[in-house]
């Protein structure tokens, strides 16, 4: 109550004379510490103080102060027992009971511990670690991650418990291994428990080489954290260090193994909660070693969460040591991933212009703790010299840079010859796409896909909405007890969920731990006591994927077949569903397996996905959902689509680019941020390119499509601007502006309301910030009516004050560019954004997840200061989540099924199969104008199922283009199936066809050219 | 509030809350009465009368209001400028009195602000109110509107030779708007800080004028006064000091509310009798008597008189008389 009051008098202060002004919310923040059990009986006295001195009239300009400090002056005195409580020091077993616990929202079973004499709420599935950390004690430890659970190896969480009140000599126990049980005493300030954590942490200092000034995880850093909560400053081990050699792991990680203090989180998580197998922990003794067998790139897609999990800098990010900065000296921005469509959502950091890294941005439901490669790595492409800094003329091929207004002006005067034909994108905003359908009209709009993508994705969206499936969260897919997977290859097309898929496996382990009754957090233990567990994972794929580890026996099969077998599990949960016929005796089998393991688990999820192209694959997941519906079972559903904001556009709704071609003839064709040589085959990408009277590109970067414009105009990215992506999952979320480019760029929708003033269009009046023009989508397209709540609005503050995107450390704005003035220039705004550009503003750990621009509180200047801003620890944020569901499938819906079953697939003589091959690296557009992932990319090949000589060639006709490829061997294809990675060879061919293979044995390759 | 006798319960007896009185109405029910006798008075017989009547001010600081009436300049308001404010900021955690004064009867208000005006030779008045009252503007708007109409604002009210109008104004809000001084910094435009004083308002106060400013409840009481005389007033209470209050209380009560009593009446009275007692398993640890500005009175004072004098002897304050009651399950911290 006091607090509350305090709060209030605090914030209502006028601002005018100091002991009010700052004197009140210091008592605030004191009485918030001691509620949260981080107080101590200083505070008391200082509270005491603040009532004497702030109280008696007089002190003050006016009466508020007297009247702020009455409740608080009396409540010291009348509630000291309470205040004393909360602030005990450790008079072992002395429970007292009243005390207020920490204001969270808990779920679950809860039992009353007691912490250094101060009883609090725990929930019962935690350990006591987490319970310690929740209840806002300072606990130091390394080896525990919240993720990965507990293993007990670093012993430095170590307290004191007693067995019972009576107990006052208690024992010293690892509080990551120790359950939190009704009654349980503990010690955490207890002076043996205290120096035991002294010492563990000097002696896991003693080969450190204490390099922090050069070291890039300086200020960031787990260790350096934790060292100073322990208090350990003076080093006395007075010997040689040991020293390792480093490793060079590729592109994205940096090795420096000298300062590892041997916790094995990067082993735990690489190997056993991501699968990767080639870093592993050799040698023993203080040697032990953290590495490959020998230098060369990591092979798993998720390395570059070695970074943010090894708690010192042994894993550092490769890409940003070279244009390396401290944490403090960036600027920071919320963002969401635009190199797929899962939506992760990350952190981007900026310094000067540039962007420097991406960091995962924790989202409970989404991603979570951890990304993937691509994502982490594939923003090299704001910064790349292909970007457009200009508006522009292409004049005999090349991009001539013009002032934006003469560019403007030239539109003006062409823009009525013809009409208007406007062709969106799914990797813009929803907002840039909005503008130029609202500019061209919705007859003239195209979504910017061609067939067959174009009416997949309208067909997966709306089978998800009409579905009586719930569309899973990656959360809920993590904890999915049968799970199928049907033709997509999931690892390739969407990373971050297929890790989430890899943990259905480790979730099955936590029955044969119940039987044992061991804590699901007992990492280790759960492990060992699953190992026989068999995954409750069912993968169809014609291809081997990097899932395939974690799934029961996977049915290789091709895309028809795996749909027919989707198909028939689906009747043999329901009958009602069509059912396969001339399935062979495996298949039917199969499917007879598949429907038994779905029916019987509690959460059923369902994958699939439009890598094969094929909507049989879609319709028979879908069918499978509905049977699962009609016998009462909640399936879960996910659909992976192609592309950033594919969801935004289906749902938004246009002509496919081969609908529009016609209508572009003659047209002024305005083509938003694609590529259309990505998407048409030349013949076609020549026609629409070149049939337009006039055509008008707004991208961020030079594609072929921008180099046959007449005018070019310069599209924020997604660094430089804000808006609103739909990721695969229906969730609108919001990317904020981090970088304040000098050059003359801005938002797709800024250019198309300048063009229709400079056209003299007055049916795009412009809008004078992006809320205005959410709140017009939201008005006018009903599917969009919850987008204003994917995050709050530009005018969010924090306590009365608008948020901040440095840290209160950042070194000066003038004394970092004293060398050109010492004047202070005014930081560069946005209209658009709640983040202040500077560290002047507000921040804390009950700010929204969406809008955090980095995560530091007192004490934690790392990223595990995480555990701060989250109800309970892996729970939800504390200031509220992220993103907006828009789809979601109708509970109860009438299950209707798909009848058309596609007919097996047939091989034809003298041609193959060629099937799309999904990467991580290298099939992306943008990522792949980022260095580290073109580096990353390996060659692209032509698999062939059956025989091929070492060094062979293969020359093949992709959608009319002529291409010659290196060919390997791939005994997993059948005969007549081969596979090729999307636009690496052919720039615009991705979907599966028939083509003619000609095999050319490595003698009769001499003199030929690779076409790669 | 229907039910409530006009004998004992004068502020609150004409509240209506669905539909308040019209001017009409309002006269039926025997409103405009003190208007009436007042405007036959001088100025200095009305402030004698309201200092006898013992009436202290209703806002938290208890002022004699007759005596702060008497510090403003006395000339007549056709010839010096002076200002009669009503305050209606009501951001005290815990209390909600006026609101309901201004919503159910918003012409006890104007008329109390007609007489007070008289009596200190104002000629233009305002109501003061929080921003978030949104009904409460709507009332008094339309109330003013009304009373102008029928000649109880504007220029020579009924006939006296006495202009006077009135303005409401919506706070822009902040609580310290309430304090008097920064109120009137506030009206004149500016960031709402407090003023040193002196000046006091009386004499210095709004743009320089002579200003009183008194509370919402203080003026809802001056037409009873002047309609039925200082002795009756000085009946309806329980203590030295004259008048009936707004009592109430907040928290875990069974039924929180607002009830009008007489002054000096018990917190055990008011809490047990009136709001029905505690809810069932809990129990009353503490209380703030009179807002969020006073300080907590513990459970050993559950019968205090709510006086002015009393509560203060026992370290707290009478405040605006509406307690914030602290239960046994609570935390006294958070
Ligand atoms: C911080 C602060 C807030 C106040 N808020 C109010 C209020 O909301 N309403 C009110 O009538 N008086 C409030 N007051 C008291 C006024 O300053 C002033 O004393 C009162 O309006 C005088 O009226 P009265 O004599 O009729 O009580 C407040 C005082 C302080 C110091």
């Amino acid at each position: 109550m006091i607090r509350n009051l305090e709060h209030f008098f605090a914030q209502e202060s006028c601002g005018w004379c100091t002991p009010c002004r700052d004197g009140l919310p210091w008592v605030e923040r004191l009485l918030i510490a001691i509620e949260e059990g981080r107080g101590t009986p200083e505070d008391i006295e200082r509270l005491h103080d603040a009532a004497r001195l702030i109280g008696p009239m007089g002190r003050t300009f006016c009466a508020h102060a007297p009247g702020a400090i009455a409740p608080l002056a009396s409540g010291l005195k009348m509630f000291a027992e309470d205040f004393q409580r909360l602030v005990s020091k450790p008079t072992p077993g002395t429970a007292e009971s009243g005390a207020a616990g920490r204001r969270l929202r808990r779920y679950g079973p809860m039992a009353k511990i007691v912490i250094d004499g101060r009883e609090v709420e725990a929930r019962t599935d935690v350990n006591l670690l987490q319970a310690c950390l929740e209840a806002g004690k300072d606990l130091p430890y390394f080896c525990w991650h919240p993720e990965l659970g507990s293993v007990g190896a670093c012993r430095q969480c170590a307290v004191k418990q007693y067995a019972n009140a009576d107990d006052t000599r208690g024992r010293i126990v690892m509080a990551c291994m120790t359950p939190v049980t009704e009654g349980a005493i503990f010690s955490v300030d207890d002076p043996e428990a205290k120096e035991f954590r002294g010492e563990v942490v000097e002696w896991l200092m003693t080969n450190h080489p204490h390099d922090c000034p050069v070291c890039e995880e300086g200020g960031e850093c787990h260790l350096q954290d934790m060292t100073v909560m322990t208090g350990h400053r003076e080093r006395r081990y007075r010997f040689d260090k040991r020293t390792h050699n480093n490793q060079e792991l590729g592109p994205f990680v940096k090795h420096e193994m000298n300062r590892c203090i041997s916790c094995y989180r990067c082993v735990r998580f690489y190997r056993d909660y991501a699968g990767g197998e080639d870093l592993g922990v050799f040698a023993s003794h203080n040697n032990v070693y953290f590495g490959r067998h020998e230098s060369g790139t990591l092979e798993s897609p998720f390395s570059g969460n070695l970074i943010e999990v090894c708690p010192t800098g042994v894993f550092t990010d490769k890409p940003f040591s070279k244009m390396y900065s401290r944490k403090w000296d960036m600027r920071g921005a919320p963002s969401v991933c635009s190199n797929c469509a899962t939506g992760c959502n990350t952190i981007i950091n900026e310094r000067a212009g540039k962007v420097r890294r991406t960091l995962n941005r924790y989202n409970d439901e989404v991603n979570r703790y951890f990304l993937c490669d691509r994502g982490r790595f594939g923003h090299g492409w704001v910064n790349a010299p292909t970007r457009l800094r200009s508006a522009g003329y292409v004049i005999n091929g090349d991009m001539t840079p013009v002032p934006a207004q003469a560019a403007l002006d030239h539109f003006g005067k062409i823009a009525n010859a013809g009409k208007l034909v406007g062709i969106g994108s799914p990797r813009a905003s929803l907002e840039s796409n909005y503008a130029l359908r609202k500019l061209v009209g919705e007859e003239n709009f195209s979504t910017g896909m061609a067939e067959p993508q174009h009416s997949l994705v309208k067909l997966a969206v709306s089978l998800m909405s009409t579905s009586a499936a719930r569309i899973a969260t990656m959360q809920e897919m993590e904890t999915s007890d049968g799970a199928l997977i049907l033709g997509e290859d999931v690892a390739a097309t969407s990373p971050r969920m297929s890790l989430a898929l890899r943990q259905i496996k480790r979730t099955a382990f936590n029955k044969a731990a119940d039987q044992a009754r061991v804590p699901h957090w007992m990492d280790a233990s759960v492990r060992t006591l699953g190992q026989d567990t068999v995954s409750p994972l069912f993968l169809v794929s014609p291809t081997v994927t990097d899932l395939d580890g974690f799934a029961q026996d996977p049915i290789r099969t091709m895309p028809e077949d795996a749909a027919r077998l989707g198909f028939a599990i689906a009747h043999r949960i329901d009958d009602s569903a069509p059912d396969v016929a001339g399935l062979t005796e495996s298949e039917a089998a199969s499917a007879s397996r598949i429907a038994d393991a779905l029916l019987a688990a509690e959460k059923p999820l369902l994958v699939s996905g439009l890598q094969y192209a094929s909507a049989a694959l879609l319709q028979a997941t879908a069918n499978i959902a509905s049977a699962l519906a009609a016998k009462g079972k909640a399936p879960l559903l996910s659909f992976v689509l192609p592309e950033a904001n594919s969801m935004g556009l289906a749902l938004m709704g246009g002509l496919s680019l081969d609908e529009i071609a016609s209508r572009a003839a003659g047209s002024t064709l305005i083509v938003l941020e694609n590529d259309l040589s990505r998407r048409l085959d030349k013949a076609a990408f020549d026609t629409v390119t070149g049939g337009a009277a006039n055509l008008v590109v707004l991208d961020h970067s030079v594609t072929p499509t921008a180099i046959r414009s007449q005018i070019t105009f310069p599209s924020a990215a997604y660094s430089e601007t804000d808006g609103t992506l739909v990721s695969a999952e229906g969730r609108a979320q919001r990317f904020f502006q981090v970088v304040y480019p000098d050059a003359p760029l801005q938002a797709g929708w800024r250019w198309i309301a300048d063009l229709a003033q400079a056209a003299g269009f007055d049916h795009v009046k412009p809008w004078s910030k992006l809320d205005d023009l959410i709140a017009e989508i939201a008005a006018t397209l009903p599917v969009f009516a919850r987008i204003p709540e994917a995050a709050p609005s530009s005018d969010y503050t924090l306590e009365g004050i608008p948020l901040r995107s440095q840290t209160h450390r950042v070194s000066g704005r003038t004394a970092i560019r004293a060398n050109i003035s010492v004047r202070d220039i005014p930081p560069p705004a946005s209209p658009d954004t709640p983040l202040h550009s500077t560290m002047e503003g507000s921040y804390g750990t009950d700010m929204p997840g969406t809008l955090v621009p980095f995560y530091q509180v007192p004490g934690w200047n790392s990223e595990q200061s995480l555990n701060r801003f989250q109800q309970e620890i892996g729970g939800k944020m504390r200031g509220g989540d992220c993103g907006v569901r828009l789809v979601e499938g109708i509970a109860n819906a009438a299950g209707s099924y798909a009848m058309d079953v596609p007919s097996a697939f047939a091989p034809r003589a003298g041609q193959f199969m060629l099937l799309p091959e999904a990467r991580v690296f290298g099939t992306d557009e943008m990522s792949m104008m980022s260095q580290p992932i073109a580096d990353r990319a390996a060659p692209a090949v032509v698999r062939v199922g059956g025989a091929v000589a070492k060094g062979a060639q293969v020359r093949l006709s992709l959608n009319g283009e002529l291409c010659t490829v290196d060919a390997v061997s791939d005994p997993s294809l059948p005969e007549g199936v081969a596979t090729c990675p999307p636009h690496m060879v052919s720039r615009s061919w991705s979907t599966p066809g028939w083509v003619s293979l000609e095999i050319t044995a490595p003698a009769e390759r001499i003199g030929t050219e690779s076409a790669v | 509030m229907t039910g409530l006798n006009p004998e004992k319960q004068p502020l609150l007896a004409l509240v209506n809350r669905e539909t308040p009185l019209d001017p009409a109405g309002y006269d039926k029910k025997g409103g405009w009465r003190g208007l009436r006798r007042a405007l036959g008075m001088s100025p200095a017989e009305i402030i004698t009368e309201v200092t006898d009547s013992k009436l202290r001010g209703r806002g938290g600081a208890g002022f004699s209001t007759g005596m702060k009436w008497s510090f403003v300049p006395k000339e007549s308001s056709k010839d010096r400028l002076k200002y009669i404010v009503a305050n209606g900021d009501e951001m005290e955690p815990g209390t909600f009195k006026d609101r309901i004064l201004v919503e159910g009867n918003p012409l006890q208000l104007i008329e109390g602000m007609i007489i007070s005006a008289y009596a200190i030779q104002a000629r233009h008045g305002i109501i003061f109110l929080r921003g978030e009252y949104h009904l409460g503007l709507e009332r008094l708007q339309q109330a003013v509107i009304q009373a102008r109409e029928a000649g109880f604002l504007g220029e020579n009210i009924l006939g006296s030779g006495f202009d006077f109008d009135l303005h409401v104004h919506p706070s822009a809000g902040r609580y310290i708007c309430g304090e008097e001084t920064a109120l009137i910094t506030a009206l004149e435009g500016r960031r709402a800080n407090p003023r040193a004083k002196p000046p006091f308002p009386q004499i210095g106060g709004l743009w320089g004028a002579p200003t009183v400013v008194n509370n919402i409840e203080t003026f809802s009481n001056i037409p009873h006064i002047l309609a039925n005389g200082t002795e009756w007033y000085l009946g309806l209470s329980a203590c030295v000091d004259g008048g009936t209050k707004l009592y109430g209380v907040s928290g875990r009560a069974k039924r929180p509310g607002v009830f009008e009593l007489p002054l000096g009446t018990s917190l055990g009275v008011i809490l047990n009798e009136c709001a029905g007692g505690m809810q069932d398993g809990y129990k009353l640890r503490a209380f703030l008597p009179g807002g969020a500005s006073t300080a907590f009175l513990g459970a050993e004072h559950a019968d205090i008189i709510m006086d002015y004098p009393t509560p203060e002897k026992a370290g707290s304050r009478l405040g605006t008389g509406l307690a914030i009651l602290l239960d046994d399950k609570t935390s006294p911290i958070g």
